[in-house]
Parts: structure tokens; sequence; C-alpha cells
């Protein structure tokens, strides 16, 4: 399909798309959806990237989805529409996950089943898949998908490194010998509210960056 | 005192506009303006200025901590002597417990200065004494064995993110000492709760005597041995195991008639905490379904921090309520709170700080319902004056 349009495949516009939701237009810190599910499941690296990636594939597939039938949809019924869509492709992720990775899959519990309500999805859906083609809004799902990923892959990090001493399960801080020397892990990382504060600092970082952030006055 | 004075004038030019050290400005500033009275006057509009500045008010701060914080010297080595069975003399005792809260101190103004003085340079601010009653505040509610590097860590989160977030000194939500406290708290319990970190060398194991057990008169109430407990007098004198300054009523009592006198800390917040207190402990009594409740309400007032947060902690004027209506209201909820969480929270055998921290959240909100209904009933007023003059 892509050699019929007359754009080429990774023209500039889209290249824009896939990403502007790591910096400027990201969907955690920026235009700070998602936030729940940022903070429920950033305690280790693993299940974050696991749901990283479970949220960027149900954001692309259902743009692409709702984009090619976005002619079709009527108006007054497309949210119901697109939640069924959004449904249809978590409980295929999620019985994808139960299968292959369950041990995970009992960590993240419900939080993949919340995937459905996750603004960030009904945020693109609407705003971006209901008046675009369908190659496109793909892209814009994995770019927005990807964004959200990059902030719980960087919280998941820090909380898992300071709050359990572990970098993807791997020991770091035992093998450094850090704990002989009196060190302790800190048990306020473990707790959602330092998520939530370490979401903040990458805000308050982003914008001292980007003063095109800041709201003006 | 006039040779520091030639010295500094001799610096000055260096760290004025123009010259060598340009930027360490507000560093120099902030040193002549703490030894010197500030020679700067205002050039328009009100040409009153009061006196009782930011450098005079700490002072005065400080000065109502200085009985706690001898006192708690003195505790902390009477305490350790205790644990090991040896009598100690007095100064014996107080050397001791001052040689082990010194590197505390030290620690917390040399981090929290620190970080102060980088972000008066980042930001272009002079540098002011906000920080000097927290640095001496934070070691004294601190349990004395904590290890150096996790109160520096406290003093740098409550420093950074309790502070210079929201623009520095004057702009802090909550009270600096007490999120230090609550950072310690819920990151390293294990140093903040149970019988053993209250006394010097308690956690380590040294020799300790048979029949020292280390608890707080908190901790045997919330393990429900209230038979257990030391008299009253004991407790309101302040020989007992606890944090380093809120052990003594009496010291922190002496603290709260300084600060009353001076006009630094407002009376109706201390007696709201108090009132509120006494209200809640009322009720427990009149319930009383267990011994903890049947507890009468005054013991509350000289176990724990309950005195201390409620002299030190609560009348902070910048996270605390402003309006007068609204001190009384903060107040009370503030001891309230405590009594409530103490008594029938297990999880917390302390409520005091997590209930001035909560009261620091809705104090705005307090101050903007005073202000409203003032502005209403005065408008009533004006509304009826109107109608009668008209008639």
């Amino acid at each position: 399909m892509d050699k019929k349009e007359k754009e080429p495949v990774f023209s500039a516009k889209n290249l824009k798309l896939l990403t502007e939701p790591f910096g400027k237009n990201n969907p955690i810190t920026v235009q700070v959806l998602g936030i729940c599910s940022a903070l429920a499941v950033t305690v280790k690296l693993k299940p974050a990237i696991v749901m990283a990636l479970s949220v960027t594939i149900v954001t692309a597939v259902s743009n692409l989805v709702i984009a090619a039938m976005r002619k079709f949809i009527p108006d007054r019924i497309r949210i119901i529409v697109q939640l069924v869509v959004i449904a249809t492709m978590v409980i295929l992720v999620d019985q994808f996950l139960k299968a292959y990775v369950f041990d995970v899959s009992k960590q993240l519990s419900v939080f993949v089943g919340l995937i459905i309500t996750n603004c960030i999805l009904m945020g693109r859906l609407e705003a971006f898949a209901m008046a675009n083609k369908p190659w496109p809004s793909f892209i814009d799902g994995i770019g927005n998908g990807a964004g959200y990923g990059l902030i719980l892959v960087v919280v998941s990090f820090i909380r898992e490194l300071f709050g359990s001493g572990t970098i993807y399960g791997y020991p770091v801080l035992e093998k450094l010998g850090l704990y002989k020397t009196g060190y302790e892990n800190n048990g306020m990382v473990i707790l959602p509210p330092m998520a939530l504060i370490l979401v903040g600092l990458i805000i308050w970082f982003q914008r001292s960056r980007d003063k095109s952030l800041v709201e003006k006055q | 005192m006039n040779s520091l004075r030639k010295k500094l004038d001799k610096l000055k030019p260096h760290f004025s506009k123009g010259g060598r050290f340009e930027k360490l400005q507000s560093v120099f500033d902030g040193f002549e303006a703490f030894m010197f009275v500030s020679d700067k006057v205002t050039f328009k509009g009100s040409h009153i200025r009061d006196p009782l500045d930011l450098k005079r008010t700490m002072t005065v701060v400080i000065i109502a901590l200085l009985p706690a914080l001898l006192f708690g010297s003195y505790n902390t080595g009477l305490q350790h002597f205790r644990s090991v069975g040896i009598d100690p003399s007095l100064f014996q005792a107080f050397w001791f417990g001052f040689l082990r809260i010194l590197p505390l101190i030290i620690v917390s103004y040399v981090v929290g200065l620190g970080i102060e003085f980088i972000a008066a340079q980042i930001r272009g601010h002079e540098i002011n004494e906000g920080y000097l009653v927290t640095g001496l505040l934070i070691p004294l509610i601190m349990p004395i064995d904590i290890p150096l590097w996790m109160l520096a860590l406290a003093v740098a989160f409550s420093v950074i993110l309790g502070k210079e977030v929201f623009g520095g000194t004057g702009m802090n939500i909550f009270n600096p000492a007490l999120l230090a406290r609550a950072f310690v708290f819920f990151s390293y319990p294990a140093w903040m709760t149970g019988d053993n970190v209250w006394t010097e060398g308690l956690t380590a194991g040294k020799n300790i005597v048979d029949g020292f057990s280390g608890a707080t008169p908190l901790s045997l109430c919330a393990a429900g041995e209230i038979t257990k407990l030391p008299s009253f007098m004991q407790m309101f004198l302040g020989f007992i195991p606890g944090s380093v300054g809120e052990t003594s009523t009496v010291a922190i009592l002496i603290g709260a008639v300084i600060l009353i006198i001076t006009g630094v800390g407002s009376w109706k917040i201390i007696a709201g905490v108090f009132a509120g207190g006494m209200g809640m402990g009322l009720l427990l009594n009149a319930v009383s379904l267990n011994a903890y409740m049947e507890l009468p309400f005054y013991y509350h007032f000289v176990m724990g921090g309950f005195a201390f947060g409620a002299v030190f902690m609560a009348t902070d004027p910048v996270s605390g309520s402003q309006t007068e209506k609204g001190k009384w209201i903060y107040g009370i909820l503030i001891g309230v709170l405590s009594i409530l969480i103490r008594v029938l929270n297990p999880a917390y055998p302390e409520g005091v700080m997590l209930a001035i921290l909560l009261m620091n959240l809705f104090a705005p909100l307090i101050d903007y319902f005073v202000v409203q209904s003032n502005i209403k009933k005065r408008l009533k007023r004006a509304k009826v004056a109107l109608k009668t003059s008209v008639k």
C-alpha cells in the first residue's frame, strides 16, 4: 500500500510523528496522560518493559484499525466502536502475556486489562486516527506507545536500582559490594508516591532544557 | 568585629559587578548580612523597615531550641550509660551525648546550606537564613543512631524537593524538617521504628544490661504495655528514650515561652494543638475500648514528639495557617489527628509528624475559607447598613 501513496513511507512528516512523542509531545511528561499505570508498574524494569510493549502494540494496531474504518464509523457511536477495538486488542495481548510470560502477567495483574482505560489510547484514536490515513496513524501509535514506554523504562530503572538494588533482576549493588559499606535499599522508592516524584523531576528536567514547553504567564 | 568589617569592605569590590568573583556575589552578601546588620535602605514607596527580619526571627528560634538541644545532649548520654549499666555524672553524660549529636548537626548544616548556596547561585537569589533553623531541627527529630549518609540524603531530599522546587525559603508547602524525617521514616523504616534505634549503641548490640529495653513510651503504648509506662513526671522531665530533642517537655516549654514572648511563634497554634489533643484524648477516654484509649489525655502531651511538634513544627509561619482564625483551626486539627493516628492506627505509633504534614497541605485551604467567610460577613453587614440608610 505504501508504494501507491504519493509521499514516501518515512517522509519527514511521518518521521516527526514517530519522534515527537519522545520529546516535545511526550504522552506522560507533556500531555500528562497514562499517569496511573506509570506509577503502578514501574517498581521493576521487567514488568515496565512488558507494559510498554503491550501499550505500544495496542495503540499502534487500534490506531491502524480505526484509521482504516474511520469513514464508516457513525459519529455518534464512535467512542463505543473505538472501545471495542481497543478491548479486543487488549484481550489478545493479555492472553498472549498469560501464555508466554506468565510471571510478568501476574505482576502486571489488572493493569494490562486497564490499558483499555489508558487515556493515551483514547486520546490518539480521537485526536489522530479518526482524521488520518492508516499508515501515519500506525506510526503515530508506535511513536506514542514508545514515548510512554521510554518514561516507564527510565522511571522503573531508577526505582529498581535504588529500591531493590538490581537492574533487570541482576543484583548490581550486591556485586559491587555496596551493602558491606552500610548502604541500604530505599523503601520509599518502591512506594507509588516516589514514581510520581520521579515523573515530576523528569518533567522539570525536560522543561528546563526546552523552554518552549513552559506556559506563558 | 572592626577588623572583620574592614576585611569585608576590602573584599567587597571583588564580589561586586565586574569583580573577579562576581558569580559568588550572593555568597558574599549572605555572609555580610549574617555578620552585620544590612545597610540596605528602601528608595521607593514605604520607608519603614521592621527590624524583625528573617535573620532575627531565625536567631530567636535557634535560642528557643537551645534548651531542648542541651537536654537532648544530656539525655542521649544518660540513656546510653543506662543501657550499659553505668551511672554517669552530669557532665559525663552531657559530653558523651554532645559528641554524638555534633556530627548530625554538622552533616545537616553542611549538606543543607551547601544546596542552598548552589541554588542561590543558579537562580541569582540572595542567600538567606531560611535553613538555619531547619538545619538544627532535623538532628533534633532524628534517632541518635541514624547513619550520617541517610541523614545527608534526607536533608538533600527535603531541601531540594521540599523547598527549592517551590522557589526557596518562604515558598515551601511542607515543613522541610518534617519532610526530612518523613523521608527517613518511609525510606529506611528499620532506622526509625522499633526499640533499638532510640538509644546510642543499641543497634550495634553493645553489652546491654538486663532490664533495659530502650522502648519509648509510645512503642510501649502501641504494644499494649501501658502498665510499663514511666511515670508522668519522668516523661515530663524527659529522662526517657526518644528522638534527640523531643523527650523533655520542660525544655520544650521553655522554648515555647521564648517563642511566644518574642511573638515569633503563634501562641494560637500551640494552644490549638494542645486543645485538639485534649479534646481527642477526652473523646477516646469516653469511648474507652482498650487500655490505650483510657490513658489520661495529659499523658499524650509528654509522650513522643507531641510537644515538640506543637511548639517548633506547627508554628512554622511558612507552612502553617496565616489568618488568626485559621491558626486555631489548623492547630486544633493537628492535635486531633496526632492523637487519632497514635491511638487508632497500629502501623504508626507516632502521629504528630504525619498530622502536621497533612495539615500543612490544608493550611492554604483553611486560610481561603477564613478569608472568604470574612468577606461574606462584611458584605452582609454593608448591605444591611445600606438598606437602613436608604430607609
